[in-house]
């Protein structure tokens, strides 16, 4: 009725969903895009600010769940502020993503798959990221870290830690 | 060193070399102004067939063939997708050239998109490119503003548009009709062909999918001439090539180089020999879905033909270093568990069989293997090779079987010993 109620969706959110449509030919072309919008938002898919970007978009909401359960990039719960991603395909691998991984879970006291209770790093391993050039390497949110060393990791997760106020 | 002028990374460590205006500056966007000037689209496709371009994405089909196989005077509209979803582990090339000389992608698709009559071209880039889809759009916004996109290219009465879509993460969605099927907003499942993209493809109209590095050709193609092009490489793999060195290698990365160079000289000379000083075990040459290639090998030619004779493929040309240190059946497995996670389920015998080669393979792992599990391994392959929808179910044997046929011994000691035969060490440093 024209009262907004819990909106979740920033402005900057909504105006990338405003130029998204009409965009394609056929509308359903645009899923992607969209959860890409969510996810660049929250982090993960945000159920309650996928379905206002749904309504926005004129697509059923069961056409994002049906992407979010195929597409492996989007994490359907949240994650730290954090995301790491490491690469676990051969070429990583043989340069010593195995130890990374390790390293890793030491530094951030986590196993696979978990997030540090201050909820600042969340630790998950994917396959092959198209970095082996420059392996071993992992993926935080979307920026690539490559050619990764202990003093650089330590170096790194030191970074983010002060860069959030918590160093 | 071989003697040849560079096609595709030519600029790409040029400061700014992704700005338009250095791209200009560096000779950008001529072969757009030439073949709008002075070519028909026809006589683009022409010159793309004379020069012998074969599509450097995997499966190496003449890319000017492919886009005559588009209908005639089509009532529907034709599109261009240009396939940046490179996910083949051991490949690191579009995304160089995507994120260095994005220009130099626009204007390949701009000018294959002249040619096919296409006013709508998507390059799809996996998801997680996410500084290169940047690239990629502030490419297409600087090239808007001087006129090179959009409506009425040059004053010349052209319209094309480019959008930037991005994918999710599904090795899959490489394919190219799986590719369509993401693009169009679904769950990234291969099709049946027939019928092929150039007759039903996106949106079932006539779709033609290319390569990024395969378009990157297209601009020198144009400007210097098919015979100019054809000079380097060999008779039937004409051109250079990005060889991505990942692995046990001194000196990693990317590297344009003739068809044909020899696999030995690429290793040693370019890439500067095995790490550490170590003995080369084998190499993957063409991206982790073809066969391996043992160290006595290496003096085979790095085109089409050669690896095709030397029971192998060219494939995406990523190579992949592994020396003497590394357990085959680990590497084996490694790659079983990647092509497990990345079969879309569609087919069973690629959902089952990938399923049960990673089960087993890890059974081994564990040292609880049987030497009945190699020919059951074996079986499997056979069962899933020809009996799939799209590619993928093939490409997840031959690390398989490639492993087993060389490296049997290794599997055996594994089986009856337990434990892995050699061992990596550390290597992170």
């Amino acid at each position: 009725m024209g009262t907004t109620v819990n909106k979740l969706l920033s402005e900057k959110s909504i105006k990338e969903l405003n130029r998204l449509k009409g965009l394609y030919p056929v509308r359903k072309s645009v899923v992607l895009m969209v959860l890409h919008v969510i996810y660049d938002q929250f982090g993960y898919i945000q159920p309650e600010a996928l379905k206002e970007a749904a309504g926005i978009m004129e697509i059923p909401l069961i056409d994002f769940h049906q992407a979010a359960s195929f597409y492996t990039m989007f994490p359907r719960e949240a994650v730290g502020k954090y995301h790491i991603q490491v690469c676990r395909t051969l070429s990583c691998e043989l340069r010593g993503s195995q130890e990374l991984v390790a390293f890793l879970k030491e530094k951030l006291e986590i196993d696979m798959g978990g997030i540090t209770s201050d909820s600042m790093f969340s630790l998950t391993e994917v396959e092959c990221l198209g970095s082996c050039g420059t392996a071993p390497m992992m993926q935080i949110n979307d920026t690539y870290y490559e050619n990764l060393t202990r003093a650089r990791v330590e170096q790194i997760l030191d970074d983010l830690r002060s860069k959030s106020g918590n160093g | 060193m071989a003697d040849f002028e560079k096609i595709l990374f030519k600029n790409i460590d040029f400061p700014d070399q992704d700005k338009i205006d250095i791209y200009i500056k560096n000779g950008g966007y001529n072969a757009l102004r030439k073949a709008l000037d002075s070519m028909s689209p026809e006589s683009v496709t022409e010159e793309v067939i004379k020069s012998g371009l074969r599509g450097r994405g995997g499966a190496g089909f003449p890319t000017g063939r492919k886009w005559t196989f588009l209908p005639k005077d089509s009532k529907r509209p034709v599109y261009l997708t240009v396939n940046a979803d490179e996910s083949e582990p051991g490949t690191f090339k579009d995304r160089e050239l995507i994120e260095k000389d994005p220009h130099l992608v626009i204007e390949g698709t701009l000018l294959a998109a002249y040619a096919i009559k296409c006013g709508q071209a998507y390059i799809y880039i996996r998801g997680e490119f996410a500084f290169g889809a940047r690239q990629l759009n502030k490419a297409i916004e600087e090239a808007r503003a001087k006129g090179f996109l959009g409506k009425n290219i040059l004053g010349k009465g052209v319209d094309i548009e480019i959008i930037v879509h991005r994918g999710g993460g599904a090795y899959i969605c490489g394919e190219e009709t799986a590719l369509l099927t993401s693009l169009e907003g679904n769950q990234g499942y291969p099709r049946v062909k027939p019928p092929f993209p150039a007759i039903s493809g996106l949106y079932s109209a006539p779709t033609i999918i290319n390569n990024v590095e395969t378009l990157s050709n297209i601009p020198y193609i144009i400007n210097k001439g098919a015979e100019k092009f054809s000079a380097f490489g060999t008779a039937k793999s004409p051109g250079t090539k990005i060889f991505c060195l990942s692995g046990h290698i001194n000196k990693p990365g990317n590297y344009e180089l003739p068809m044909g160079i020899p696999l030995r000289e690429l290793l040693y000379e370019y890439g500067g020999g095995i790490k550490d000083g170590r003995n080369l075990k084998a190499v993957i040459p063409g991206g982790s879905s073809v066969p391996l290639l043992t160290a006595d090998k290496v003096d085979v030619r790095m085109d089409f033909e050669s690896l095709a004779e030397a029971g192998t493929m060219l494939g995406s040309a990523g190579v992949i270093v592994i020396d003497e240190t590394v357990c085959m059946v680990r590497a084996a497995y490694n790659l079983a568990r990647f092509y497990q996670h990345e079969s879309c389920g569609q087919c069973t015998p690629c959902r089952q069989g990938t399923y049960w080669i990673l089960a087993i393979l890890e059974r081994i792992e564990r040292g609880r293997g049987s030497l009945k599990d190699l020919d059951k391994l074996l079986e499997i392959c056979e069962n899933i090779e020809g009996n799939t929808i799209c590619p993928l179910g093939d490409a997840a044997t031959p690390s398989v079987k490639s492993t087993i046929h060389h490296f049997r011994d290794e599997y055996e000691y594994h089986i009856t010993e337990q434990k892995c035969k050699v061992s990596m060490g550390p290597r992170f440093e």
